[in-house]
């Protein structure tokens, strides 16, 4: 398989999104939407494949709804999902600080913020949803931050100007997920969720056009098993480790949704990812992962480098007056909080110029000095303690007393499976929810919004919208072991894992990683080129078949075996990320956390190409060259305008 | 930097294990203790040897993966968990222990790796509060006074990593298991099930064989995350006064 080129075919023409007034689409379709009778659901199987937020939430509610869930994750145990590290908050249109919020304001930001690539019907559902999230999550007993009254605190965040974001300290990820997961362990004990941890997806099986189960391999004994059901969800995260730094978990992986994309399930947008302006910048080769910072911390930190280059004096020592403040410079209304594409590429550009600071001069200060003056120490603590104390682990340096050093790391994928406005794939009955599907924004997203369309997807739109698939597809044939298409899948599961054991070369399977990320983070990261995106597709191929020829995987898969896992995501990777490349080079345009040199506006900002770009770009997988769908995106409220934070 | 490495080595949890001796060069005191491992494994494998297993995932000190006791110390000798202790923290030519979660309820997976799900079997019994998606009343209907929203953040933080379990001579799980008790007890949420709550989750603790607690506190000075030892004498009180509740 080589990607050099594509072709183009019939466009999409139907996303399900009903007509008529946008605020009335999502009541429209859940009236619309059959029903399954309760007695006939504990006859229907249900696969969710992950427990992060999407995966938890939509396990829990589809059992307590009376399906019978059976579910996976990698982990050894369901509350270890990387929706567990998500930082700063959840964004809610409560209004509770009446400050102008509204559904259509968060709606409106969500579409401008996405700059102008998301579908509008799928973004204002969401923002409609957003407020029975916050409900749900209280009375779980998820503990947010409250105010003396006893009623919930809110803060900004980046790229808007209301306070709707909803925290638990530096940790409303971690509260979110266990909320979740501590609903989905009732279930558990209810014997209404059978749940697989250390079991990891490999493969999608479909039987006559529709998802029908999945391949498993269990992580301990390395038995490579089959399960079936009437309907498969994919809650699976994003791709973001293809760059093998990022703030994705070790494990995260692209394996279940590019299998699933193998398999008939296109691909949308996968260029667009985000890359996060508030991370601790790496330290040397050996370097593993990079942490974030939340970005909340952008509220009352201000950033900047040196005016001069090369300026190498320790940031105490450089007079207010030679200081850079350069956000607050070039973008005076939103400042510090502009969106996360804006201050990551501000960030690129000054280190660019030279004059970045800390070791090999990438990264920027962060500083708290002005806010701790303001607020006291106390109060800066109070906020952002558990981040401060992160960040003086890892580097050894106090940020209450020398300016945080940041810089932008990859971070999210906004591309994902292509989805209709019920979630379902281009694959009957496979359906994608959370970070794993493409749909809610667009080219980029604003902060405090990943944990808000997660559960937005788990706990209220897939449970509605998949009762409409199960009612009209009552049961088919039942699949087993033997049926011609599970034993091809079977069998092309079990070649590759052998395959992998047999080549038995001279290089590890991170060292062929690590050469991935470095090729994706120079020619497809923050900023891309037509020469250089041609570049990475030359050497992706080339990277592969030397995979293929020299990777060591030791031991044998019959056994718990890390280095096979690894190993077997590895080849995944260097097939997604051709298609990344690909996407990035026919969308001539910059938009959102795509930024092609080419196409900028004279003072250097994404000028995006409405004319030949409004459209989401899915992908469909040929085995030769991918053919090109597009979703045209018709902007009926919110009018696409050059984005400006000036 | 250099180090001299004594790894528990197991096969499977049928297999003997043992500690093995290997040595590590070239380690940075940037480097977290787990990209040490990354090292070593990446040389083990290059050499045709297995490499050892180790549970770690977000390596950002939240998920609660890695697990591994260091010098006789659960996380080792700092106060967090073990991907976010650097190798600063050793000196030069040190001779350094690693040894998996040792506890009965605990059984090891292979090498580092340990089975924790004993942990989820907890949760399973009683830590939640029944709250069906869709029936759930607005938000501010219900106050919260602060200074118990952050009592039950405190209890919450608990990141189910089991260093409180690997570090009690008894191999008791209550410092886990009264973490999620305080954090749904102390909430008027949490109030309807609060009886059940503790005497389901302490019958389901002992029953998955943790040991007795006799009040070394170990637990609380392990955990990467500080959940307090009087967290144990909070959920003896609540469970008192359920089981005094129930017998009427």
């Amino acid at each position: 398989m080589e990607y050099t080129d594509f072709t183009v075919g019939e466009p999409i023409a139907d996303t399900k999104a009903p007509a008529g007034p946008i605020a009335e689409r999502w009541d429209t379709r859940r009236f619309e939407a059959k029903l399954v009778n309760p007695a006939n659901r504990r006859k229907h199987r249900i696969i969710v494949v992950g427990t992060g937020l999407a995966g938890g939430s939509a396990g829990a509610t589809l059992a307590e709804q009376g399906y019978h869930v059976v579910q996976f994750c990698f982990q050894d145990s369901p509350r270890r999902a990387h929706s567990i590290a998500a930082q700063g908050g959840i964004n809610a249109a409560k209004n509770y600080r009446n400050d102008g919020d509204s559904v259509h304001r968060l709606f409106y930001d969500t579409v401008k913020g996405g700059d102008f690539r998301a579908r509008e019907s799928n973004v204002h559902r969401l923002a409609q949803i957003s407020v029975e999230i916050i409900d749900q999550c209280v009375a779980q007993g998820v503990p947010f931050a409250r105010e003396y009254g006893g009623l919930l605190d809110t803060r900004s965040f980046g790229g808007v100007q209301v306070s709707r974001t909803f925290y638990a300290r530096g940790q409303t990820g971690q509260q979110l997920l266990l909320g979740a997961y501590q609903a989905l362990s009732r279930q558990i004990a209810a014997g209404n969720v059978e749940m697989h941890p250390r079991t990891e997806m490999l493969d999608l099986i479909v039987v006559d056009g529709r998802a029908r189960g999945i391949v498993a391999r269990d992580l301990i004994t390395g038995a490579v098993t089959t399960h079936y059901a009437d309907a498969v969800v994919l809650a699976t995260g994003g791709y973001g480790n293809v760059f093998y730094l990022s703030t994705n978990a070790m494990n995260s992986n692209a394996t279940a949704v590019w299998r699933a994309h193998r398999r008939g399930a296109y691909f949308a947008n996968p260029c667009f990812t985000q890359i996060h302006p508030t991370c601790i910048p790496r330290t040397g080769d050996h370097q593993s992962k990079l942490t974030l910072m939340s970005e909340s911390l952008r509220n009352d930190g201000r950033i900047w480098v040196p005016k001069a280059k090369g300026d190498a004096r320790p940031a105490a020592e450089i007079p207010e007056d030679e200081r850079d403040y350069y956000l607050e410079r070039i973008y005076p209304s939103f400042g510090n909080l502009v969106p996360r594409d804006i201050a990551s590429r501000a960030a690129k550009n000054v280190c660019d110029e030279g004059r970045g600071v800390g070791p090999g001069g990438q990264g920027v200060y962060l500083d708290f000095a002005d806010a701790i003056g303001r607020m006291g120490r106390a109060a800066v603590e109070e906020k952002y303690g558990n981040l401060f104390d992160m960040y003086e682990r890892i580097t050894a340096e106090n940020p209450y007393e020398v300016p945080m050093r940041i810089y932008p790391a990859v971070h999210y994928t906004m591309g994902g499976l292509w989805v209709d406005y019920d979630l379902q794939t281009t694959v009957p009955g496979l359906f994608a929810i959370g970070e794993a599907n493409f749909s809610d924004h667009g080219a980029n997203r604003l902060g405090a919004s990943a944990l808000m369309q997660g559960l937005a997807d788990g706990y209220f739109v897939l449970p509605a919208t998949i009762n409409d698939y199960l009612a009209r597809h009552p049961g088919g044939e039942p699949v087993t072991d033997d049926h011609p298409a599970v034993r091809e899948v079977l069998a092309e599961t079990e070649d590759r894992l052998n395959l992998l054991l047999a080549v038995d070369g001279d290089r590890t399977p991170d060292s062929f990683h690590r050469e991935l990320g470095e090729l994706m983070w120079e020619f497809c990261g923050m900023a891309r080129t037509e020469e250089g995106l041609r570049t990475a597709l030359r050497r992706i191929p080339e990277i592969r078949r030397e995979f293929w020829a020299r990777v060591k995987v030791p031991g044998t898969g019959e056994e718990f075996n890390q280095s096979l896992e690894k190993a077997n995501r590895i080849v995944d990777y260097l097939e997604l990320a051709e298609l990344m490349c690909l996407d990035a080079l026919h969308r001539a345009e910059s938009c959102g956390g795509h930024f092609r040199e080419e196409s900028q506006t004279p003072d250097g900002e994404a000028a995006r190409d409405d004319e030949s770009f409004a459209y989401a770009a899915a992908w469909e997988f040929t085995g030769e060259a991918p053919v090109l769908h597009q979703e045209d995106l018709a902007f009926e409220y919110v009018h696409p305008t050059q984005r400006s934070y000036a | 930097m250099k180090l001299n490495l004594r790894v528990w080595r197991q096969k499977n949890d049928a297999a003997e294990g043992a500690m093995a001796t290997y040595q590590v060069d070239g380690i940075s005191p940037d480097m977290s203790f787990l990209e040490m491992l990354d090292t070593l494994n990446e040389d083990l494998i290059l050499r045709g040897e297995d490499p050892v297993a180790f549970d770690h995932d977000c390596r950002e000190g939240i998920c609660g993966a890695c697990s591994l006791v260091i010098n006789g110390d659960a996380h080792g000798p700092e106060r967090t968990t073990t991907c976010q202790l650097h190798m600063r923290s050793f000196r030069d030519g040190d001779t350094v222990d690693v040894e998996p979660w040792r506890a009965s309820a605990f059984p090891v997976v292979k090498d580092l790796v340990v089975d924790r799900s004993a942990f989820d079997r907890i949760i399973q019994a009683g830590g939640y509060v029944t709250a069906p998606t869709g029936a759930a009343p607005e938000a501010h209907a219900t106050p919260v006074p602060k200074a118990d929203a952050e009592s039950a953040f405190e209890h919450a933080e608990c990141i189910g990593c089991g260093a409180c379990v690997a570090a009690c001579p008894n191999g008791s799980a209550m410092l886990f298991t009264s973490a999620k008790v305080n954090h749904l007890n102390v909430l008027p949420q949490g109030a309807p099930e609060r009886e059940t709550r503790v005497l389901d989750m302490v019958a389901r603790m002992d029953a998955e064989g943790f040991g007795g607690c006799t009040l070394t506190g170990e637990c609380a000075t392990a955990c990467p995350k500080g959940i307090p030892l009087p967290s144990i004498s909070a959920m003896n009180r609540e469970w008192l006064r359920a089981r005094r509740k129930a017998k009427g």
